[in-house]
């Protein structure tokens, strides 16, 4: 092998796993640096955005179309379940863990006694191309540019609106975003529900390349926490380097060693980055900036 | 010609929960008025303030602030009826710039036009200077004027003043004080000023209300407040 197709191998290891990182942590760590809080349902939002993206793909919906519905369906079950459930428990943050954790396992039982223990799911789109030996997937390609899509698209979100601002402000200054006008009790309702949609197209994308279960949440939810964890707060400062990091640690190890071992790297970056750096990536970068 | 009232309060008792730190406070405060409310640490002036804005909630008594009561209201819905509120200590958003600053405080009344802009920064020119700094990198005194042009910007009826001078050099607390007054001048704004500053409250207010225990317990004039002992009498007791 030649050292060209070596290098694009390498470069599609890490594309893979950096937007599988990304994807699945950006919805998590929205609501997490936006609100402070730690949702422990977060693999259910994914797992209804699977569900839906899938339910419409058989119901003959163009799948880049069910993909958006998943996403929308997911933010506003997370619209729900922050008027219902975490709204009240903000000023108790162990709780909202508990509380979220609650609806977590509702989630994934409710959805194996109402549709079973698996559902029949769509073949990835776009097949596979050749670069020398091997052959590699293109919708993984798709997914590594929905990754960069998603992050420009926050990035846009936080910096170039009114929403941007109102949000940005609330969290840093709740209260006086409140006496300058700013309804902080829809902030945070929109930002949930932006978290959860977010975990929803991340399931949306991830569903045609997976078997649908009901604990399908599960695959995500590790990488979607240490991702945050070694990230902070910050979602561009934070969970798109750390996702670049555990990328390079993640594939690398993958690659020589295999899944097992690519798992276990990723929780020693995570030991390791947490003993150096106790914010995680975004409190280092922010810690002369406040 | 008497004004009309802006803003009064009739038996006020507020509080964090438990006794109320305000207890059964009266003021009455007429429209362009620039008043004063003095009194020794602990009296409860920031929360006359917090709770005049709704940051604290009202436990018995009323707000009526342009002849509707507001005590029920939340912070923002008040902010909406065009309070400004200036806190103490300045409560800047740090990670934000000056200009996304001022556009927070011009959501209210639909975003920031660029005759707002312009009428802000011809009272505070620092701040165009300083437009895409982070506010958390400026000094005390420039802090407050963003803190100041924040409300401003969405032409507020009534601004609450907290301590505007509080760890701020001699030479900036005065051009503030020269700059509100001129802002009451121009835009018949009325304020109510929570300071500890002899000089401050003398180049600005036109009266004052003494604050002990949570209520009001005397009246100040013009002539009284010129009256530097007694004054200072009100201040240190």
């Amino acid at each position: 092998m030649d050292v060209g197709t070596l290098a694009f191998s390498a470069l599609y290891q890490f594309g893979d796993a950096f937007a599988f990182l990304v994807l699945s942590a950006c919805g998590l760590a929205v609501i997490f640096g936006m609100m402070g809080v730690i949702n422990l349902a977060h693999g259910e939002f994914i797992m209804c955005g699977a569900y839906v993206t899938v339910s419409a793909a058989h119901a003959g919906l163009p799948l880049p179309l069910a993909i958006v519905l998943g996403a929308l369906v997911a933010g506003m079950v997370g619209a729900l379940v922050e008027i219902v459930v975490v709204r009240h428990l903000y000023d108790r943050p162990l709780d909202t863990i508990v509380a979220t954790w609650g609806l977590s396992l509702i989630g994934t039982q409710g959805t194996l006694i109402l549709l079973g223990s698996t559902m029949a799911g769509v073949g990835t789109p776009f097949g596979s191309f050749q670069v020398g030996a091997y052959s590699y997937s293109l919708y993984r390609l798709v997914l590594f540019v929905m990754a960069i899509v998603v992050l420009a698209g926050l990035y846009a979100l936080f910096n170039w609106t009114r929403f941007g601002v109102m949000a940005r402000a609330t969290i840093q200054v709740p209260h006086m975003a409140a006496a300058l006008g700013v309804d902080t009790r829809r902030v945070y309702s929109l930002t949930f529900a932006l978290g959860a949609g977010l975990a929803g197209l991340a399931g949306g994308l991830y569903a045609p390349t997976m078997t649908l279960v009901p604990t399908m949440g599960t695959t995500f939810i590790m990488e979607a926490f240490v991702t945050v964890v070694v990230g902070g707060a910050d979602v561009f400062l934070g969970t798109a380097p750390a996702a670049a990091l555990l990328a390079v640690v993640k594939a690398t190890m993958t690659s020589w060693y295999g899944q097992l071992f690519g798992q276990i790297g990723l929780l020693v970056a995570v030991i390791v980055v947490i003993r150096v750096l106790p914010r995680g990536i975004s409190g280092f970068l922010l810690r002369e900036r406040a | 010609m008497r004004k009309e009232v802006m803003l009064s309060t009739l038996g006020l008792r507020a509080g964090y929960g438990g006794k109320p730190v305000l207890q059964g406070l009266d003021l009455e405060v007429r429209e362009g008025e620039i008043v004063a409310v003095i009194g020794r640490n602990g009296v409860g002036k920031s929360t006359l303030m917090k709770s005049l804005i709704g940051l604290v909630p009202t436990m018995d008594g009323s707000i009526v602030y342009q002849g509707s009561p507001v005590e029920g209201l939340t912070a923002f819905k008040r902010a909406r009826l065009g309070i400004g509120y200036v806190p103490q200590g300045r409560d800047v958003f740090p990670r934000l710039t000056v200009g996304e600053n001022i556009a927070v405080g011009g959501l209210r009344s639909g975003g920031v036009s660029e005759a707002d802009r312009k009428r802000v920064l011809g009272y505070f020119p620092i701040l165009e200077e300083r437009w895409s700094q982070r506010a958390g990198t400026m000094s005390g005194g420039q802090q407050q004027q963003l803190a100041i042009g924040r409300v401003l910007v969405a032409n507020p009826s009534l601004i609450l003043l907290d301590e505007p001078s509080e760890g701020i050099q001699p030479n900036i607390v005065q051009d503030i004080a020269r700059i509100m007054v001129q802002l009451n001048k121009d835009t018949g704004v009325t304020v109510v000023l929570v300071e500890q500053n002899i000089d401050m409250i003398r180049a600005m207010a036109q009266r004052c209300y003494v604050m002990d225990k949570g209520r009001i317990v005397a009246a100040l004039g013009r002539e009284e407040l010129a009256d530097g002992e007694a004054m200072r009498r009100h201040l240190a007791v």
